[in-house]
């Protein structure tokens, strides 16, 4: 077992977050994507924390604050589509163009 | 290699296999629910990973906190916003889909090669396992005192966001008199003390 291992793994992760990011047009979609995001680079700070610097793991300290920004970012995440959806009256996020002009 | 060698090897690979076609599930799929529960399937193998990398109190706190919460939640929403609506082609979005597509994959290979490449100065003390608990608490309440208190009332401020925005702002017609009437006859007021 390699630190390079979870690296790539932890890099793929990020990559397909990436695309579903851009790509998707669902906004929940999006969120899901966004903690896909979160998740790698997670991965990223326990792989870290485990091989370079294994008595005093900050990483983990680091991990366990972006867990809990991460349900508060999921939280707040879903109250604004919720609102604009209720405005809106739809999720697809090419019709999303309130600040686009 | 020996035997703890293998078994890791392949829990990895099992567990990297998993996750990453679930992630692709997640992006690829086109009904979002099945999304929402390989979201969860990701984040099960996520914890898996963790626990290979000596970090069972983290592995526990993502199996609460994001599959226990985040996946709920999501799955929530799905079921608040539930409409079945076609969405309406974007001429031209397979451009989109294919420039996005060779920037991730570009985005990959450069990290990949930026992993391969750079010399780790893996440390060679021996992981401190299952006292992680007691390292982790020492690190909150020392040195990541203030970000710890400062992630309380994040949480704080993100709950009561969440309410305000996703509150309906729907208050049904009052009439005038409607607002100064009691539900029920008013009745006079008995003193405590003269029976």
């Amino acid at each position: 077992m390699q630190l390079q291992y979870f690296l790539i793994l932890a890099a793929a992760l990020f990559c397909i977050g990436i695309f579903g990011l851009v790509t998707s047009r669902n906004a929940i979609r999006v969120l899901m994507s966004i903690e896909l995001l979160l998740n790698s680079v997670n991965l990223n700070l326990m792989a870290f924390s485990n091989y370079l610097d294994p008595e005093d793991i900050k990483g983990q300290v680091f991990a366990v604050f972006v867990i809990s920004i991460a349900a508060a970012e999921a939280a707040v995440g879903l109250a604004i589509v919720l609102t604009i959806y209720r405005n809106r009256n739809t999720v697809d996020m090419e019709q999303f163009n309130l600040l686009k002009w | 290699m020996n035997l703890a060698d293998g078994v890791q090897l392949v829990s990895f690979g099992i567990l990297a296999l998993m996750m990453i076609g679930a992630a692709l599930g997640v992006v690829l799929l086109s009904n979002i629910v099945y999304s929402a529960f390989l979201l969860g399937l990701v984040f099960i193998s996520m914890s898996g990973l963790y626990i290979l990398l000596n970090a069972g109190f983290v592995a526990a706190a993502q199996i609460l906190i994001y599959v226990g919460a985040v996946s709920v939640l999501i799955l929530f929403g799905i079921m608040l916003v539930n409409k079945r609506e076609d969405y309406v082609p974007v001429p031209n979005a397979w451009i989109g889909t294919v420039a996005t597509a060779s920037v991730c994959a570009g985005l990959f290979a450069l990290l990949s090669a930026m992993v391969l490449a750079t010399p780790w100065a893996i440390s060679s003390a021996v992981p401190v396992g299952d006292g992680a608990v007691v390292v982790i608490g020492k690190h909150f309440f020392t040195d990541f005192l203030l970000p710890f208190e400062l992630a309380s009332v994040l949480l704080l401020m993100a709950l009561v966001g969440a309410i305000v925005l996703a509150r309906r702002d729907f208050f049904p017609e009052q009439t005038e008199e409607d607002q100064l009437v009691l539900p029920e006859r008013p009745r006079e007021l008995v003193s405590g003390g003269q029976k």
